[in-house]
C-alpha cells in the first residue's frame, strides 16, 4: 500500500511540473496547463500525508520559524 | 528560560546533544531545502524587477551571494555548533546572562513579528484573486481598502490561532507541501519564460538565445520602480549573502547544526538556497517583469506614465500566481506564506513569553498574531521587504560576531569565555554594550556615511567583534584581577 501511495505522489508530482515544460514547449495551452496542475495538486495532498513525514525529528524537518 | 520557555522548543534544550540524536547529511538538505521555500520568496523576486535589476546582476549577483550565504553556515555557524551543540540561547545565555538574553529574545520577537507580517501580506493577496477587492499598490503605505484590511484580519486570525494551538500540525502540512511547493515555483518560471518568448516574438535556438531574452526582455536594469531602490550587481550579492544573515553570521542555526554529525553538513543549506533563493526568487520575479511587460510597460518614460496616472501594477503575489499557474499557484501562494508565517509567530510568541514568563503562551501567541496581523495591514512591510529584510539581519547580527569572537578567540585574547556563567552575572555589559553601539555605528553609516543598509552589516560585524573584545578586556580587568 505504502510503494502504492508513493508512486501516486511521485505521478501528482510529474503532473504538477509537466504541464509546465509542455506549455514551454508550446505543446499544451495555458488554461489546459492549469487544469493538469491543479489535478497534481490535489492528487499530491489526497495521496502524500498517508506516507510522507509521519515521524518528525528533532530539527529534522520542522520549520524553525524566521527563515525566508 | 525554562525548557517550556525555550524560544527554539526541541529537545536537549540545556545540554549539549548526545551522540545517538545526531542526524545525518539527508535530514539537514530536506530541512534547508523546504525551510527556504517560503511565501516572501513570491514578495523578494518580483521586488528586484521593481528595483531594475540587470539580467547579469541579478543571475550572477544570487549565484555569488548565495555560494557566500552557504559558506557563512559552513565556517561561521557550523564548526561551533558541532564543538558546542548547544542552541543559541544556551550559549547566549552562558555569555551574555539571563536577563540580556530576554532583550535579544524581545528583539527577535519584535523582528519575527513583522516578518511573519510580511507573509500574512503574502497570502492575502491570494485572497484578493478570489474577492477582487482593491489590492495595494507599490507605493502604498496604508490599508486602501476595507476588503483588503478584512482579508488580512481573517487571514491573520486564522494563522493566529492555529500558532497559538500549537504547530506541530502546520509543520506535517509544511513538509508535506514543500516538494510541491518547489515544483509550483519552477513552474511558475517555466510558464512566464514562455509567455516571454511569445510576446517578444524571439525564438529560441541556444542558450546565447536565452541569454539575449533575459537581458534583453526580461530583466532589463534601467531604473527602479517609483519609491524602490536601484539594485545593482551588489546590492543582489549582498542581499542574497545576509537575506539569513540572522541565521548563519547571527547564528540563529547553531540550534539546528547542533544536531549535525559533522560540520560541513552545512552544506546542505546550498539547497534552500538554490532552490529557494535562486530558482524561486528568479521564477517569480519574471512572474512580475512579464505583468509589465504584458502592460505595455517597457521604457523608464512608460512606467513613469503609469506611476503619474495611478496604474502601475504591484507586485502581488496571489493574482501573479494565479495568472501564471491557476488555483494550483494560488494555492501555493496561501500554503506558502502559512507554513512559514505560523512558526515565525509560533516562535515569536516564546520569545516574548520568555519577557512575561508568567502569562500562559496561548494568549502570548495569540497577542503575537494580532500584532502581526496588524503589520500586514500596512503593505509599505511587503513593498518595503529588502530593506526591512536588511534590517531584520543588521539587528541580530552583532550577537553572531560575540558568540564567534567568545567562542574562539576569548582567552587568546586574554578575557574570560562564558563571562555571564563563570561571574554568575545576569547582564553581561560588554555583550550588551557591543550589541546596541555596533548598532548605533550601522545606522550612522546608514544615514550620514552613505552607506545602504543592504552592505552595512559587514562593517558592522567587525565593529561589534572589536568592540566586544574592547569591552570585555576592560569590564573584566577588575574581577579577573581580585581572582588573582
Amino acid at each position: 500500500m505504502r510503494i502504492f501511495l508513493q508512486i501516486t505522489s511521485w505521478v501528482a508530482l510529474v503532473a504538477t511540473i509537466l504541464p509546465a515544460v509542455l506549455f514551454l514547449a508550446n505543446a499544451l495551452d495555458l488554461n489546459q496547463t492549469k487544469w493538469i496542475m491543479l489535478a497534481g495538486t490535489l492528487v499530491w495532498f489526497a495521496a502524500t500525508p498517508w506516507w510522507m513525514g509521519r515521524k518528525v525529528q528533532p530539527v529534522g524537518n520542522e520549520r524553525t520559524g524566521g527563515q525566508m | 528560560m525554562s525548557e517550556e520557555t525555550s524560544p527554539m522548543g526541541g529537545e536537549f534544550e540545556r545540554q549539549p546533544v548526545p551522540k545517538r540524536a545526531r542526524l545525518g547529511f539527508k535530514s539537514f538538505v530536506g530541512m534547508y531545502a523546504g525551510e527556504h521555500c517560503a511565501g516572501t520568496e513570491l514578495m523578494i523576486g518580483p521586488l528586484f524587477v521593481a528595483a531594475g535589476v540587470a539580467a547579469f546582476d541579478v543571475v550572477v549577483g544570487l549565484i555569488v551571494g548565495n555560494a557566500l550565504a552557504v559558506l557563512s553556515w559552513m565556517f561561521m555557524t557550523a564548526p561551533i555548533a558541532v564543538r558546542a551543540r548547544e542552541t543559541l540561547y544556551f550559549q547566549l545565555e552562558r555569555i551574555c546572562g539571563r536577563r540580556l538574553v530576554t532583550i535579544y529574545n524581545l528583539a527577535n520577537g519584535i523582528m519575527f513579528c513583522f516578518l511573519a507580517g510580511a507573509m500574512i501580506t503574502v497570502s492575502a493577496t491570494a485572497v484578493g484573486v478570489w474577492f477582487r477587492f482593491p489590492m495595494p499598490g507599490l507605493t502604498d503605505f496604508y490599508p486602501n481598502s476595507t476588503g483588503w484590511v478584512l482579508a488580512v484580519l481573517v487571514v491573520g486570525a486564522l494563522i493566529s490561532v492555529v500558532a497559538a494551538a500549537g504547530y506541530s500540525m502546520v509543520s506535517r502540512v509544511a513538509n508535506i507541501a514543500a516538494p510541491w511547493m518547489v515544483m509550483v515555483f519552477l513552474a511558475f518560471g517555466l510558464v512566464a519564460l514562455r509567455q516571454f518568448i511569445d510576446i517578444s516574438g524571439v525564438s529560441i535556438q541556444s542558450p546565447r538565445d536565452l541569454w539575449h531574452l533575459a537581458d534583453q526582455v526580461i530583466w532589463r536594469g534601467g531604473e527602479p520602480l517609483p519609491g524602490q531602490t536601484k539594485f545593482t550587481f551588489w546590492h543582489v550579492m549582498f542581499f542574497a549573502w545576509f537575506c539569513n544573515m540572522a541565521m548563519h553570521i547571527g547564528m540563529s542555526d547553531l540550534t539546528v547544526l547542533r544536531f549535525a554529525r559533522r560540520s560541513w553538513y552545512a552544506v546542505a543549506s546550498a539547497a534552500g538556497m538554490y532552490v529557494g533563493h535562486f530558482m524561486a526568487w528568479l521564477s517569480a520575479s519574471m512572474l512580475f517583469a512579464y505583468q509589465l511587460r504584458a502592460a505595455g510597460l517597457t521604457s523608464d518614460a512608460a512606467i513613469t506614465a503609469a506611476a503619474t496616472a495611478g496604474e502601475l501594477p504591484a507586485p502581488l503575489p496571489g493574482p501573479l500566481a494565479y495568472e501564471a499557474c491557476g488555483l494550483a499557484g494560488v494555492l501555493c501562494v496561501i500554503i506558502a506564506g502559512w507554513t512559514t508565517a505560523n512558526p515565525t509567530i509560533y516562535r515569536a510568541g516564546l520569545a516574548f513569553q520568555a519577557v512575561v514568563p508568567r502569562s500562559s503562551r496561548f494568549t502570548v501567541t495569540l497577542f503575537t498574531g494580532a500584532l502581526a496581523t496588524i503589520a500586514a495591514m500596512f503593505p509599505a512591510l511587503a513593498m518595503k521587504l529588502l530593506d526591512f529584510v536588511a534590517l531584520y539581519g543588521m539587528v541580530l547580527m552583532p550577537m553572531g560576531a560575540v558568540i564567534f569572537i567568545d567562542f574562539w578567540l576569548a582567552r587568546r585574547l586574554g578575557f574570560q569565555d562564558n563571562y555571564a556563567q563563570r561571574a554568575g552575572i545576569t547582564f553581561n555589559w560588554a555583550a550588551g554594550l557591543t550589541w546596541w553601539i555596533a548598532l548605533a555605528v550601522c545606522i550612522l553609516l546608514v544615514r550620514y556615511a552613505g552607506i545602504e543598509i543592504f552592505f552595512v552589516s559587514l562593517p558592522g560585524w567587525f565593529v561589534a567583534a572589536f568592540l566586544y573584545v574592547l569591552f570585555s578586556r576592560w569590564l573584566q580587568r577588575p574581577v579577573m584581577n581580585s581572582l588573582r
